[in-house]
């Protein structure tokens, strides 16, 4: 299988360089696809979708690195041909999502609480700071404690630090199978059920409650989910892999309006939240989409009692803090950490946060 | 670095006195030797003094009082650190964390556990066994090792291959900065608002502040767990072997290696059974489901013999698969009783480079006429080449820790790292100067300034000043070994 591949660093790292000498505020552009995503994006636009291809694929090393702007569809085909898979899951929202934007957003889907989160896996990055310098942390082995992690560092700092050149990520291999199991029970119950499941050694992937249902998702050797399948019980969802795909995607008909969406991300074992509005759990419990009328200040101090956070995800007004904010001290580290990498500021200003 | 040198102790034991009760302030010459090194005890210096805070608020207020003072603070769990991490200063205090040592809430619905740093590895899933969970990262010290010391060197073990280390195992810490102020990073939920702080602070080695208490992640207890013991006449088939069963299709628990010496020295200590006249053997664990185990293991059998195996043993119950793994968890010390002295490297290559590497390092290793015995997880990569040596014998220290260079060297040079799980520390800054360049180091020198202006914590380990590798470079290795090994003579390796 060929994919685009061409090498724009050089050319990336001049405009990096320019932007910092004439202090010209850069957005760092993939395919545009998590637009909605974060405060509104400011800037002169930098092109990354050129940086693309693959720098080194090994599936016996269940490693591969790849530059930032190529396709995550292209680069999931690469692996599923080998019978492997990023192990996160993570959503695309649109054909020409970028592994780049995905890592930089640090995006995870319904196996993120069984598998890991996208930041789990990244081994290594290659970044432009704002300095203009070239930067390689980490590398292509599973384990190196070299150096501060400044690979993950990266991973959902929206671009504020750096422009990612390219990643290098663990991968693991396909399950050989999968089963998705439905029952019907309450919220309470649901709830109860995902989290007692997840403490008992069952080849779990994914759990979600759609506000009348429990979706189980069972994966592994078809011995292993045969004899986890007994022990549920339940109807088996004819088409599992497409449920999975549309709550991933944010495609499962709870999301089909333009009301503001908010992602409460909690402890997995919080009860209800018994906030107004409608619901719809995922990871175990660990992540609770919520369409609600209640007031910002209400929905985070919830997060909050529930040991978590709330991020206005998508929709509402993006200019205002769509992020939860960060109490004094840790506002302050977040600043001189910018400082640290970005001293001009020219990286996506204000996409995390205002104040930086 | 900033500090000041010349600190006036009697000033500062007054200070100190005024933040904590005086028992928890050690500055008698007496006291203080036992903190003089930790687990590489090659490298040797006594504190200034020690304080041995009891709760959080403590720790605040000697970080507090010495962020005033400008006095520069080590701390320290058990002390078990193989790079020399938590090597004191002697113009310094060295903070134990000793004394937060409770497990503060076990929540069995969110799978958790909240401990203070100085809970010991082992001691979390011991605590939360009979819920059928356990904390996943096991470090052959975990019986000793602390919690807060995993956290800053972010520890593996013989199962990070299938379950991560420290970083995919803690979801939250309450830390200490270097002006005392308490902050969290990350949360009871999976992931926090902000950057990832919490993946930052894991495995920086005691640089960025100080950690008072740990939310782990806990997982289920498989329903089973079985191991597989592979001998091979040859280590390279051994090696190669690793590869073959991870393309597979199947990611062992933990896949260990082990070379003839250290199969040698451990069955002579503890009798596990292992094929003494074998070149190298290979541990496999196979976890899971009971019925998706016993497929495996058929398949990983037959792809070890496929790989050249001469012989390939199931453990015939618990007991023997125990034993199996205390060979393992036991070679060091085994090893330790084969040699006075012995140097342990952990540099990390990748697997396809595995045969190479260990075929080079015994090239090494008689060139440098020292043996080196190999115990390691092969899963990850990760090497564990042991340098036998004899430090009474005039040269031999300086022999180790040339050849334990040149390992190290050769692991950068296939595309791998210094130090896959022990951390730089005091030891491998040299060699931080052969794998990352000046702009890298002065964006590392940037991040730690960002939580640590002042440059109070832990100074001087695990990021080499650019010049000071422009040094390095030009003079070779030589010159610029640690001196306090040199000076004061090393006893025991590690």
């Amino acid at each position: 299988m060929t994919m685009p591949s061409s090498d724009i660093s050089q050319a990336l790292i001049q405009a990096v360089t320019e932007a910092a000498d004439r202090r010209q505020p850069l957005q760092l552009c993939g395919s545009g696809s998590k637009d909605f995503l974060g405060r509104t994006p400011s800037g002169a636009s930098l092109d990354l979708t050129g940086h693309r291809g693959v720098i080194n694929y090994e599936p016996r090393e269940l490693v591969i690195t790849v530059r930032a702007g190529t396709r995550l569809a292209e680069l999931e085909a690469l692996l599923a041909a080998e019978g492997q898979m990023l192990p996160f899951e993570p959503p695309h929202f649109g054909p020409a999502a970028t592994l780049g934007g995905t890592a930089a957003c640090g995006l995870s889907g319904p196996r993120r609480p069984y598998a890991g989160a996208l930041r789990d896996f990244v081994l290594g990055v290659t970044l432009i700071n704002g300095r203009g310098e070239r930067l390689r942390f980490g590398g292509e082995v599973m384990k190196n404690v070299a150096g501060y992690d400044l690979s993950r560092l990266m991973v959902g700092a929206m671009g504020t630090l750096g422009v990612l050149l390219d990643v290098s990520m663990k991968v693991l291999p396909l399950p050989e199978v999968e089963r998705t199991l439905v029952q019907e029970c309450d919220e309470l119950q649901a709830i109860e059920r995902m989290n007692r499941l997840a403490g008992s050694p069952l080849p779990l992937t994914a759990a979600a409650f759609d506000g009348l249902k429990l979706f189980l998702r069972l994966a592994g050797s078809e011995q292993g989910v045969a004899a986890a399948q007994t022990q549920l019980g339940g109807e088996i969802l004819p088409d599992g892999e497409r449920f999975w795909h549309r709550v991933r995607e944010l495609e499962h008909p709870f999301f089909g309006n333009d009301r503001p969406l908010w992602r409460l991300s909690v402890a997995p074992g919080s009860p209800p939240l018994a906030l107004p509005g409608k619901q719809f759990i995922d990871w175990g419990g660990a992540q609770r989409w919520l369409v609600t009328d209640q007031s910002a200040e209400r929905v985070r101090e919830r997060a909050i009692q529930h040991g978590g956070h709330a991020q206005l995800f998508r929709g509402g007004e993006r200019a205002g803090e769509v992020n939860h904010p960060l109490a004094g001290p840790l506002l302050r580290l977040h600043q001189q950490l910018k400082q640290a990498f970005d001293p001009k500021g020219i990286f996506n200003p204000g996409r995390l946060y205002a104040g930086f | 670095m900033s500090h000041t040198p010349n600190i006036d102790k009697p000033a500062l034991i007054r200070a100190l006195q005024q933040q904590l009760p005086a028992e928890l302030i050690l500055h008698e010459q007496e006291a203080l030797r036992p903190y003089e090194c930790d687990g590489l005890s090659a490298y040797r210096q006594v504190p200034l003094l020690v304080v041995l805070p009891e709760n959080a608020e403590q720790v605040q207020r000697v970080m507090q009082c010495c962020h005033r003072l400008g006095v520069p603070v080590v701390a320290r769990g058990a002390a078990t650190g193989l790079s020399g991490g938590a090597l004191p200063l002697a113009d310094g205090v060295l903070m134990s964390l000793a004394k937060l040592n409770r497990i503060l809430h076990i929540d069995p619905l969110n799978r958790t556990a909240r401990v203070q740093p100085g809970v010991r590895n082992l001691a979390i899933s011991e605590a939360v066994a009979a819920q059928g969970l356990y904390y996943a990262p096991d470090p052959s010290s975990q019986i000793a090792c602390t919690i807060g010391g995993n956290v800053a060197e972010n520890s593996g073990g013989v199962h990070c291959l299938k379950y991560g280390l420290t970083v995919h195992n803690v979801l939250q810490l309450k830390l200490v900065t270097a002006d005392g102020e308490l902050i969290t990073l990350g949360a009871e939920a999976l992931d926090a608002p902000g950057f990832d702080l919490l993946a930052l602070l894991i495995g920086s080695e005691g640089m960025l502040g100080i950690v008072v208490e740990v939310l782990v992640k806990l997982l289920p207890t498989p329903e089973r767990a079985q191991v597989l013991l592979a001998a091979f006449d040859d280590v390279s088939k051994a090696a190669n072997a690793v590869g073959d069963v991870i393309a597979a299709g199947i990611i062992p628990a933990g896949l260990e290696m082990m070379d003839g010496l250290a199969i040698r020295a451990a069955e002579d200590f503890v009798h596990a059974g292992y094929p003494v006249d074998a070149q190298a053997i290979l541990l496999c664990e196979l976890d899971g489901a009971n019925e998706e185990v016993s497929a495996h293991l058929a398949r990983v059998r037959q792809q070890l013999l496929d790989s050249g195996a001469t012989e390939v043993r199931t453990a015939r119950d618990e007991d023997e698969r125990t034993l199996f793994w205390k060979g393992r968890k036991s070679a060091f010390p085994a090893v330790g009783r084969i040699s006075p002295d012995y140097y342990c490297m952990d540099g990390t290559v990748p697997r396809k480079r595995l045969a190479e590497v260990l075929l080079e390092t015994s090239r090494l290793s008689e060139r440098y006429q020292l043996p080196v015995a190999n115990v390691f997880h092969a899963g990850d990569g990760n090497l564990h080449p042991l340098i036998l040596y004899d430090a009474n014998q005039p040269g031999e220290l300086k022999r180790a820790e040339d050849l334990g260079a040149e390992i190290l060297e050769l692991c950068v040079r296939v595309g791998g790292t210094i130090t896959g799980e022990h951390g730089v520390g005091h030891e491998k800054i040299h060699q931080m100067c052969v794998q990352f360049s000046s702009t890298e180091l002065n964006q590392f020198h940037a991040v730690k300034k960002a939580f640590d202006p002042q440059g109070l914590l832990n100074p001087g380990k695990a990021i080499p000043q650019p010049r000071h590798c422009s040094e390095y470079k030009a003079l070779g290795s030589d010159t610029l070994t640690a001196p306090s090994a040199r000076d004061q003579g090393a006893r025991k390796g590690v």
